[in-house]
Parts: structure tokens; C-alpha cells; sequence
């Protein structure tokens, strides 16, 4: 019990089995049920990893919707306005993301300023820029997306229900574990999230910890604006903006503590997961999915109590 | 007299017109505990900054192992063997004694991508070092540093600094909100610490900690040493009287206890 995922792991088995006895017959637990809600959960997912790191190193970011969509209109309008090849496209939306998170990371680090905010801020740049320019180049705010078979592959590959997101958001949790939990650097962001002064003191680079996971946050927002763009066959400045907030709901739905220091990779997996099993499964219940809302809200009430205890117990003596 | 670790002559620090500190001399032995009275806005602070290179004095000069010195940085310092052990920063509650113990010098296994944290080691080293310093109750490295009391913390920092070659402890009021049993569990570690052979800087305004394991003193007041004086050669009242200014301690003592 005394692990950060615990409770989200405890909220998941619930409320699978919930919409499973729920909505027997209708195939919610088939091959293919099982697939629509991992689709569902695999775009937020790879967003929500870097935004759990950086939550845990005690940094928000709220600019990841924003970014979604610029990398998204950037392959629009490279590869349809500009007719260019869409894989230099793909390295110069990577490059955009990068760039943002490196933006946020260093104007947070520079003028402490709560990243809350700085990122909130970021984020309607990010999205007025995207729609400014698109119109100065193109007139539109929206385009579609030329793409290559090899990209269509790598990023839109579909088998039966299943999208190839789901395979690039287990790769991201693959890294996001291994650095988190197993690597040098994974001790410096919990460190960093824990006791600032303390890593400081202890000779942790405490401002290239933020800065770098802001970058990876961008990079991150990008990867889903590449695979929404190309699966769509579109780009949209307003791609993303769902995920603004649902993905720092799912991290703290999966065990991060609001105030940094705590938390897991496999958490931030399993708060994600959630939110696609309630998001599929009201659907599959034949419920209005307005529902979806009341359920994630409760859920993130629940949550934020939940770690409070969660992090009492850890704290408490064996 | 073996030759000091550090030692300051007729150190100033100003900030703008404010005189924080004044014409401060003071050596820092190896294996000696120099203990730093004095009350609150007696200059503490500012020494310790000056000590820890914080901040670099306005004048005088700062000798390091008998060379005259300029840390440039705290980093620097730090690099050179000084460490600081601050009241209540220096350990990361919701981190593991392993993870905490090793902070900022992880010990690495594998190669590049797999390069990982040897945890096991981190943990075994830690909790050895634990048991030497006599914390018998941490047992596992992956316990968390937020289950262990404020003493445990204190010598878990403490043995951290030494297990990685500090020459010269600064311990910053390290008792000060501790229980007389935590309190004694840090003294005792501070002990440990001079039998290894470092000089310790314990600054504290507790004259019955200080007294039970200084070997110098150096009493600061409004920025000036008021007195400085070796293990034996003043007894408790006579601190006491120094710390609160030349007034009569006693007196006060016996009106409080009047109250009583």
C-alpha cells in the first residue's frame, strides 16, 4: 500500500471490472474493446509521462496542447502549402517542441516564476502563433496532411481496432521507467521535486533537471501532434487542447504529488489507463458521454485525498 | 599545534554600510570541535556563509590548510572538503536512505542505455555507514529518510558529508530543535566525526551542547568575537553570561525560577 501507484492501481482493477459487469455482451472486453480504449489512452498517455516527471521534479506544464497542434500544422503546411517531403517535416515539428519545452524551461528557471503560469502562457502563444502564421501563409487554420507510406507506417499503422500510438506509448513508458526509476538522472528529479535546496546542495544540477524535462515534455507534445496529424490526415492548431488538463488529472490520478518529489512511472501508466476505460467504457454502456467528466472529476478529487493519505503512510515508521 | 584547518584573520563582512562582522579571528582545527555561540543577530549566520564560501569577506583573509583563499563559489568549497550541514535541509523526506545517502554521486552499473543506479550497493553502503554511526534502527536502504527522526537525519547527513571525505564539518544549529535523547544521538555522532580527524564547525546557542563536546570557543556578539577560550576554561554560567551580553545570566535564571 505505501507504493504511489497503489491507489491508482486499486481505481483501475475497480473500475474495469465496474464497466466489464456493467457492459456484458456488448464487447468491451473483446480484442477489439480492449484495443479502443488503449487507442483512447495511448495519445494522453505519451503526453502524461514527461508531464509526470516534470510534476514530480515540481514543475507544471500546461503548454503541451498548444504544441500538439503547432506540430501538427507544421506537416500540414510543409507538406500540402509547401509540397516539401514530410520526414524533414517530422525532425522540424520535433525540433519546434524541443524548442518550446526549452523556452518554458528556461523562463521558469530564470525568472521562478510558477511554471503554472509561464506555461499557461506559453500555451496561448504557442496556439495564437500557430494560428497567426498559418493564416499569413495559407489562409487557414487547418489543412490537410501529405504524407509518405513509411510515415504513414511508423506513425498511423493500424492492426484490426489496435494504432500503432499504442506502441510509441509503451516505448515512451519503457524510457520514462528507466530513467525515473533506474537512472542517475531519475534520483535528481525526484530530488529536485523533494527538497530543492537539498539537491542543490548535494551538488544536483537542479536547473538542467527542469530544463530537460521541459524539452522532453515538448518533444513529447510534438510525437502526438506527428501521430494525430498523420493518422488524421490533418493538421490543427487546436489539436491537443484536451490534453492541456487530462494529462496532469491522469498523473495525479496515478500517484504524483501535486507538490513534486513523489510518484512513479507505472502510475502515470495505470492513471492513463483509467481514463481510457471510463472514457470507452461509458460509451460502450450506451450512457451519454457527458458523463465522462463527472467521473474523471470525482476521480481526481479521490485522487489528490488519496496521495495525501498514500504519502502519510509512506512517511509513517514500518 | 598542528597546523590549522582554517583560519581567519581579522575577517570584515559588510553589506552596504550594515558591519555584520568585525575584525573576526578564529582557527579550525582537525579533530577538534570549535563551538560558535551566540544569540540570534549575533553574526552566526554571515560566518558561516563566509566559512561555506557563500560569501567571500570584505576584508581580511580566509586561510585554507595555510594557504590564504577565495572560494569563489560554495561548490568550490565544498569541492575542497568543506561541508555544510544545514537545521533542516540536507535530507529529501520522500527519497530512500540508499537514494539520499548518495545524492549527487550515484553510484552508476551497466553501459549506455542501461546505465543504471546500483541500487543494491547504494543501499548496503548506506545502511553499513547507518550502523556505524549508530542508528541500529535503519536497517533497510530503501527506507524512506521522512520515517526517521530529526537526530537520525541530522547523523545521517553528518555520516553522508564524512563517508565522502569532508576535512571540515559546518553544522548549523544541528541540535537545536532536537530531544535531549535525539540531541545526545547527534553529539555523540559529532564525536565520531573529530575521532575521524575532522574539524568541526558546530554553531549552536545551546551552551550545554556546546560545553559537552567543544574543545575551543569562539562567542560572537553583534558581529565581534567577544571571546574566545579553550575546553575547561569557563564554566557554563560564565558562557551563558557571555552569550546574553555581559548580563547577568544567573540573575535572570533565578528570577524565572521564582516564577516557578
Amino acid at each position: 500500500m505505501k507504493r504511489p501507484e497503489a491507489g491508482a492501481f486499486a481505481a483501475f482493477v475497480i473500475t474495469y471490472l465496474f464497466f466489464a459487469l456493467a457492459t456484458q455482451g456488448t464487447g468491451f472486453i473483446s480484442v477489439n474493446g480492449t484495443a479502443g480504449w488503449l487507442n483512447l489512452a495511448a495519445e494522453l498517455g505519451i503526453v502524461a509521462i514527461p508531464v509526470g516527471l516534470l510534476m514530480i521534479s515540481g514543475e507544471f506544464d500546461l503548454s503541451i496542447g498548444s504544441t500538439v497542434g503547432a506540430s501538427s500544422m507544421i506537416l500540414a503546411l510543409g507538406t500540402n502549402q509547401y509540397g516539401l517531403p514530410i520526414w524533414p517535416m517530422v525532425f522540424l515539428a520535433l525540433a519546434a517542441g524541443a524548442t518550446i519545452g526549452l523556452a518554458n524551461g528556461l523562463a521558469v528557471v530564470k525568472t521562478k516564476l510558477p511554471s503554472f503560469i509561464v506555461t499557461l502562457a506559453t500555451n496561448f502563444i504557442v496556439i495564437g502563433a500557430t494560428m497567426g502564421i498559418s493564416r499569413l501563409v495559407a489562409n487557414v487554420t487547418s489543412s490537410s496532411i501529405v504524407a509518405s507510406d513509411s510515415a504513414k507506417f511508423v506513425f498511423a499503422a493500424r492492426w484490426g481496432q489496435a494504432n500503432i500510438s499504442i506502441l510509441w506509448w509503451l516505448l515512451v513508458a519503457f524510457i520514462g521507467y528507466r530513467i525515473l526509476s533506474r537512472s542517475i538522472f531519475g534520483n535528481w528529479i525526484y530530488a529536485t521535486g523533494g527538497n530543492l535546496d537539498a539537491a542543490r546542495g548535494a551538488g544536483v544540477p537542479v536547473q538542467q533537471v527542469k530544463i530537460s524535462l521541459f524539452i522532453a515534455t515538448g518533444l513529447a507534445a510534438a510525437l502526438v501532434g506527428i501521430l494525430q496529424g498523420v493518422q488524421w490526415n490533418s493538421g490543427n492548431a487546436t489539436y491537443g487542447m484536451g490534453f492541456v488538463f487530462q494529462a496532469p488529472i491522469v498523473v495525479v490520478i496515478g500517484g504524483v504529488l501535486l507538490t513534486g518529489g513523489y510518484g512513479s512511472v507505472t502510475g502515470i501508466v495505470l492513471g492513463t489507463a483509467l481514463f481510457g476505460v471510463i472514457s470507452s467504457g461509458i460509451f460502450y454502456t450506451g450512457w451519454n458521454t457527458d458523463w465522462i467528466q463527472l467521473f474523471l472529476g470525482l476521480l481526481l478529487a479521490a485522487a489528490v485525498l488519496a496521495n495525501n493519505y498514500v504519502r502519510r503512510l509512506a512517511l509513517s515508521s514500518k | 599545534m598542528s597546523q590549522p584547518l582554517m583560519e581567519l584573520r581579522d575577517v570584515d563582512k559588510f553589506f552596504g554600510s550594515t558591519k555584520a562582522l568585525k575584525h573576526v579571528s578564529m582557527q579550525v582545527e582537525p579533530g577538534k570541535i570549535l563551538c560558535l555561540l551566540g544569540d540570534n543577530g549575533a553574526g552566526k549566520s554571515t560566518l558561516i556563509k563566509v566559512l561555506s564560501g557563500y560569501h567571500q569577506p570584505t576584508s581580511g583573509t580566509v586561510f585554507f590548510e595555510g594557504r590564504p583563499t577565495r572560494f569563489a563559489t560554495p561548490r568550490e568549497a565544498r569541492q575542497r572538503g568543506i561541508a555544510t550541514v544545514h537545521q533542516d535541509i540536507g535530507s529529501i523526506p520522500l527519497m530512500s536512505v540508499g537514494r539520499n545517502f548518495f545524492l549527487g554521486a550515484e553510484p552508476a552499473k551497466g553501459r549506455w542505455p542501461f546505465r543504471s543506479i546500483d541500487t543494491r550497493l547504494a543501499n548496503e553502503v548506506a545502511v553499513e555507514q547507518m550502523q556505524k554511526f549508530g542508528l541500529t534502527r535503519v536497517t533497510s536502504g530503501d527506507q524512506l529518510v521522512g520515517t526517521m527522526s530529526g537526530g537520525e537525519r541530522q547523523v545521517l547527513a553528518i555520516g553522508r558529508a564524512m563517508y565522502f571525505g569532508a576535512k571540515m564539518l559546518i553544522l548549523d544549529e544541528p541540535t537545536s530543535a532536537l530531544g535531549v535523547k535525539e540531541a545526545s544521538m547527534v553529539l555523540k555522532m559529532m564525536r565520531i566525526a573529530r575521532q575521524n580527524g575532522a574539524g568541526i564547525v558546530f554553531i549552536t546557542h545551546n551552551a550545554r551542547h556546546a560545553m559537552s563536546v567543544g574543545d575551543t570557543f569562539v562567542v560572537l556578539i553583534q558581529g565581534e568575537v567577544a571571546a574566545s577560550f579553550k575546553r575547561g576554561e569557563k564554566s557554563r554560567e560564565e558562557v551563558l553570561n557571555l552569550m546574553a551580553g555581559g548580563e547577568d545570566m544567573s540573575e535572570l535564571e533565578d528570577d524565572l525560577e521564582q516564577i516557578d
